[in-house]
């Protein structure tokens, strides 16, 4: 490493950076290395972290057993915006470095984070239901949560929508990182209509502050989700990676047959 | 500044030339607008409580119906690809041709929207609030629904899609402009909305024109 005497060697080296992972082959095989403790230790996580939810973990004095449901409820709604922001980075760097890698991901990630967040909105309804009386309300967070189940369908679609795959994981980067600026913006909007429209007619968690007793399922089950998270991006990537590397070579095959 | 001005008459000319389609937006708006009474039963107080929901909801329709023009016919017969490569910035050609978008959509529905004021009962002094709203938020919807119109400039089922791809960013833009209009209803001050209205529209000026031409880029590539 210290070698500065031969110049070739250095400048072809690679860098150690950010974009040292870049590079699809490479990834490929971190992401195998990476993958089984991934899995295993999302298994562990999962577990561990159902069994303390459903049966460690103390019942509600006000809500009762339901607020079990917040342990698959939460992490569902931190992972919803954990994975959009993941897919608004890899978009910027898929436009500014053009990293095959970032638009492989992105595509990947999308319809992981639309199924959290329909886990999210599916099992809110279910809290909703014994705790407000209703399915749904049009509760500022709700209605958010809503909209980003939207911004992720519009993502999915376009991504798909194109007979040239790059094409489709540009425009929907675009999409993503439009969808960045605004999510902000639909969130305060949110919050400030419902509090317009009406005023406090639902109370919310009324603890500030949740105990330890209820706080550690819950880290654990979201630190389950991330493993999770982690798994299935790595296979959903690798297999578009695959399918990339498939249509160019039969590309390749197709013109070197019509050359001859 | 030339060249702003140079596509947008170019634009506004080709409007007016098939000006069938201006008048479809114009009554689309006041055909959906007038379909509400009928779904809701005609209770004079309680149409004029919806007035600036359904307005507003039918000028986000409207404006929807027409996104495809913004950029579909130039893509298909190759102009947009000589703006394209030609020296001028694109992101000033897109802005002049959301301009000339909003000049044949945003202020035709503007001037559209007092008829559906007296036809839902919207108390009088809340329409001046109800144009202004108009005149501030409908640029924005032009500016949004341009980068959806570029996005999906190519794809197959593209005018479904622009829909799916506009309408949940356009949510703060119906949020803050029903909100002014009824702070005005009832007599409250309307400039909190009107103001964050304007600031909305203001970021989308900015990101709007740079989404969209990169969207276009990406087309033409």
């Amino acid at each position: 490493m210290s070698e500065t005497t031969s110049t070739a060697p250095q400048a072809i080296a690679p860098k150690r950076s950010f974009h040292y992972f870049a590079n699809p082959a490479r990834f490929v095989r971190v992401a195998d290395a990476v993958y089984p403790w991934c899995f295993y230790a999302a298994l562990i996580c999962l577990g561990v972290g159902f069994y303390t939810a459903l049966f460690v973990a103390p019942a509600d004095y006000q809500q009762g057993e339901t607020v079990r449901i917040m342990y698959v409820h939460v992490p569902a709604a931190w992972m919803a915006m954990f994975i959009y922001a993941n897919m608004a980075l890899a978009s910027a760097s898929l436009l500014i470095w053009r990293h095959p890698l970032a638009g492989a991901f992105a595509k990947a990630a999308a319809p992981i984070g639309a199924a959290f967040t329909f886990l999210a909105l599916f099992t809110g309804a279910f809290w909703g239901k014994p705790m407000w009386g209703a399915w749904w309300v049009w509760d500022a967070r709700l209605t958010s949560v809503l909209i980003l189940f939207f911004i992720y369908l519009g993502h999915i679609a376009l991504v798909d929508a194109f007979d040239n795959p790059d094409r489709g994981q540009k425009a929907a980067a675009v999409l993503c990182l439009v969808g960045a600026v605004n999510l902000p913006i639909i969130k305060f909007s949110v919050d400030w209509w419902n509090t317009l429209h009406q005023p406090a007619s639902i109370t919310k968690l009324g603890t500030p502050s949740i105990h330890s007793s209820m706080l550690w399922p819950l880290l654990i089950m979201a630190i389950g989700y991330m493993l999770f998270f982690a798994c299935l991006a790595i296979i959903r990537t690798k297999s578009e990676l695959l399918a990339a590397k498939q249509r160019s070579l039969s590309l390749r095959a197709l013109h070197a047959g019509g050359g001859d | 500044m030339n060249t702003f001005l140079a596509v947008l008459r170019r634009d506004l000319r080709l409007a007016l030339r098939r000006s069938g389609d201006l008048a479809t937006v114009v009554l689309f708006f006041i055909l959906t607008a007038s379909l509400f009474p009928f779904g809701v039963g005609p209770d004079p107080n309680l149409l004029a409580r919806m007035a600036p929901g359904i307005v507003w909801v039918t000028a986000l329709l409207a404006v929807l119906l027409s996104l495809e023009r913004i950029f579909l016919a130039d893509y298909e017969d190759g102009s947009l690809e000589l703006l394209r490569i030609s020296p001028v910035s694109l992101e000033l050609v897109v802005l002049a041709k959301i301009t000339a978008h909003w000049l044949t959509t945003g202020l035709p529905l503007t001037t559209a929207a007092p008829i559906l004021a007296i036809l839902f009962n919207l108390p009088s002094e809340a329409l001046p609030t109800l144009l202004l709203t108009l005149l501030i938020g409908t640029p924005t919807l032009s500016l949004v629904g341009a980068v959806g119109a570029a996005l999906t400039l190519g794809a197959r089922r593209g005018g479904v899609l622009i829909p799916l791809l506009v309408l949940p960013l356009n949510v703060p833009v119906l949020i803050f402009g029903t909100g002014a209009v009824d702070a005005a209803i009832s007599g409250f001050p309307a400039q909190a909305n009107l103001a964050l209205l304007g600031a909305v529209g203001a970021l989308m000026l900015f990101v709007g024109p740079v989404a969209a031409a990169a969207a276009v880029r990406q087309a033409v590539e």
